[in-house]
């Protein structure tokens, strides 16, 4: 967690020494376009590589009644069975977090009994800050299009329905960082979440609340020319990027946050956004009777080799070391004919019934 | 790779959402606002600087100070007085409001809701 914290204070001096010297184009247009570059590059990467490991059998977590005969009734978002079942488990994962919503705690009460109960403080703040975060990215569009699109004008007028302040106070603020201060105190204060939290766990809440706290002071307090980083944002967009302008180091201290963000994204937990997809205990059906999956790196040169099969093939062999076979050996007319093959011919149509006892004595006798 | 067919629409619809402003745009950054500069005056109440980043500030403070604490002494620039009020004080200088605050604002998508009850010196009901 130190180690996490001072990265985030590292970036934010670094960027903030850059201003100071004059470095904004490298702040402002070089450290942005590549960031951009790593995290489109690097996320499609990650998710190729996703795709190319293959799944050989179906393992979707259930947590429902399976389908079974017609009159026991099957959970369909649970253990779904079918492509458009498996569509609806993954849109309510997707849009409400729904195996969250079905987290459980454990306690130990006095007796000891151990007892499970609801959890629904990750799913709620969880569900908060993603889409407080969505609805702040959609609103930043408004830096990025000219003209801006109506809907994202709509998206300012609700988002600052209350109208506190001027500029006007959008809630998403209040509830983002509301939401990531909950879910860093989760992790410190329940010790068992503590105990399995990590740098990498830390370092991107840490990152999130620096870029959020960054762009409220730049909004509501230091207040900047929001005119001349339009310009400058739009050019970024446009591949023709200019500085004109005193902007103040608090932009570039943001907008390098969120560079540092972008170009971490693919190779840390941030990759869930495009994991969640590509996780095949959610996102596949759960069919194991219905169809045949085969492996796929099976040697296609390998056919497929049946029990039958493999008693035909060594059938004589399980006989002779008295192994239980399925089907008998054929009665053996074989060894008889070689010897004297005439009188094979002969003697088979003749006495279908007797034919062992005459079929074994000339084998014998040789 | 496996599942290609659903796999790579999904990362081409991923890219498309992601450069949307790019490709939106067209490398095309449109016109850049350019507020008309007062006529017969050279100074704002503040400096030019202050202004662009902090009008709203002013108002907020002036809204304050006039509404709450009755506090209606009005400003001087270059030794003219000026009430504290929207109408009254930034558009006495800043005369067209369509020509002047709402070049940026539009630019910028900023909708102040004075306007729902201060109304333009220009306009008629
Ligand atoms: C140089 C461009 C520019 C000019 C000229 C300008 N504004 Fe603004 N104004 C802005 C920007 C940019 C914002 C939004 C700042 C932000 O989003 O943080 C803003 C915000 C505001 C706000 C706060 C609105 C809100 O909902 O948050 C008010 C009120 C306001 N301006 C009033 C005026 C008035 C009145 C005039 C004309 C006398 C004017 N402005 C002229 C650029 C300008
Ligand atoms: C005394 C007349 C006067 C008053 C009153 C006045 N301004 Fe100005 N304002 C000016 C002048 C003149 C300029 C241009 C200064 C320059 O370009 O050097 C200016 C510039 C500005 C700018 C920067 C525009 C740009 O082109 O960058 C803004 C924003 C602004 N004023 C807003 C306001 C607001 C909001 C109020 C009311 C709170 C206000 N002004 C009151 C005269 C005035
Ligand atoms: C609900 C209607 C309403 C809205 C919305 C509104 N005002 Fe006012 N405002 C008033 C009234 C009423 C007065 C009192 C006028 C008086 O006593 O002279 C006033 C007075 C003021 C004054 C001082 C005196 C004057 O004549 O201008 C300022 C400055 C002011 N408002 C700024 C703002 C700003 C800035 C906004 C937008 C952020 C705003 N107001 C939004 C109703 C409103």
């Amino acid at each position: 967690m130190k180690h996490a914290f001072l990265a985030v204070i590292a970036l934010i001096a670094i960027s903030w020494i850059g201003s100071l010297v004059g470095l904004d184009y490298v702040f402002g247009v070089v450290f942005p376009y590549l960031a951009f570059a790593i995290f489109l590059g690097g996320f499609i990467y990650r998710i190729v590589n996703w795709g190319k490991s293959p799944v050989p059998f179906r393992i979707p977590t259930t947590s429902g009644q399976g389908k079974s005969l017609d009159w026991v009734r099957q959970d369909k978002l649970d253990c779904p069975a079918t492509f458009w079942q498996v569509v609806g488990r993954m849109l309510l994962e997707v849009f409400v977090f729904r195996s969250l919503f079905k987290n459980t705690k454990a306690e130990i009460h006095d007796g000891p009994k151990l007892v499970y109960g609801s959890s629904k403080w990750l799913w709620l703040f969880g569900l908060a800050f993603h889409y407080s975060f969505l609805l702040i990215i959609l609103r930043h569009l408004r830096l990025f299009l000219n003209p801006v699109p109506a809907f994202i004008g709509q998206i300012e007028f609700f988002d600052g329905l209350f109208q506190v302040g001027v500029p006007v106070l959008y809630q998403t603020d209040l509830v983002f960082v509301g939401a990531v201060t909950f879910l860093f105190l989760r992790r410190v204060l329940i010790p068992q979440v503590k105990y399995i939290s990590f740098a990498a766990d830390y370092f991107p809440l840490f990152l999130i609340f620096a870029i959020g706290a960054t762009g409220i002071l730049m909004r509501y307090f230091f207040r900047v020319d929001v005119v001349a980083i339009k310009q400058l944002t739009m050019g970024i967009a446009t591949f023709s990027p200019a500085i004109s302008g005193d902007i103040g180091s608090i932009f570039y201290i943001h907008i390098f946050l969120v560079s540092a963000l972008l170009a971490y994204f693919p190779f840390s937990k941030l990759m869930h956004l495009g994991g969640v997809f590509m996780s095949p205990t959610r996102n596949l059906a759960n069919n194991n009777r219905m169809v045949r999956h085969v492996n796929p790196w099976n040697d296609p040169n390998i056919k497929p080799h049946s029990y039958a099969d493999y008693e035909d093939e060594f059938r004589e062999f399980m006989v002779d070391t008295v192994l239980p076979v399925e089907k008998e050996l054929p009665p053996e007319p074989e060894p008889e004919p070689e010897p004297e093959p005439e009188a094979a011919e002969t003697e088979k149509p003749a006495e279908p019934a007797a034919e062992e006892a005459p079929a074994e004595t000339p084998a014998e006798k040789e | 790779m496996y599942d290609a067919k659903y796999i790579i629409p999904g990362l081409i619809v991923f890219v498309a959402l992601m450069t949307f402003p790019i490709w939106k745009n067209m490398g095309n950054a449109g016109p850049v606002p350019k507020p008309e500069k007062p006529v017969g005056v050279t100074k704002c109440i503040d400096s030019v600087k202050y202004m662009r980043t902090s009008h709203m500030k002013v108002l907020d403070d002036w809204r304050d100070e006039v509404l709450r604490e009755g506090d209606r002494v009005p400003i001087e620039v270059n030794g003219v007085k000026y009430d504290k009020s929207l109408m009254n004080g930034c558009l006495k200088c800043h005369a067209d409001k369509k020509k002047f605050c709402d070049e940026c604002h539009v630019y910028t998508s900023v909708k102040p809701y004075c306007w729902d009850c201060h109304f333009v010196p220009k306009e008629t009901f």
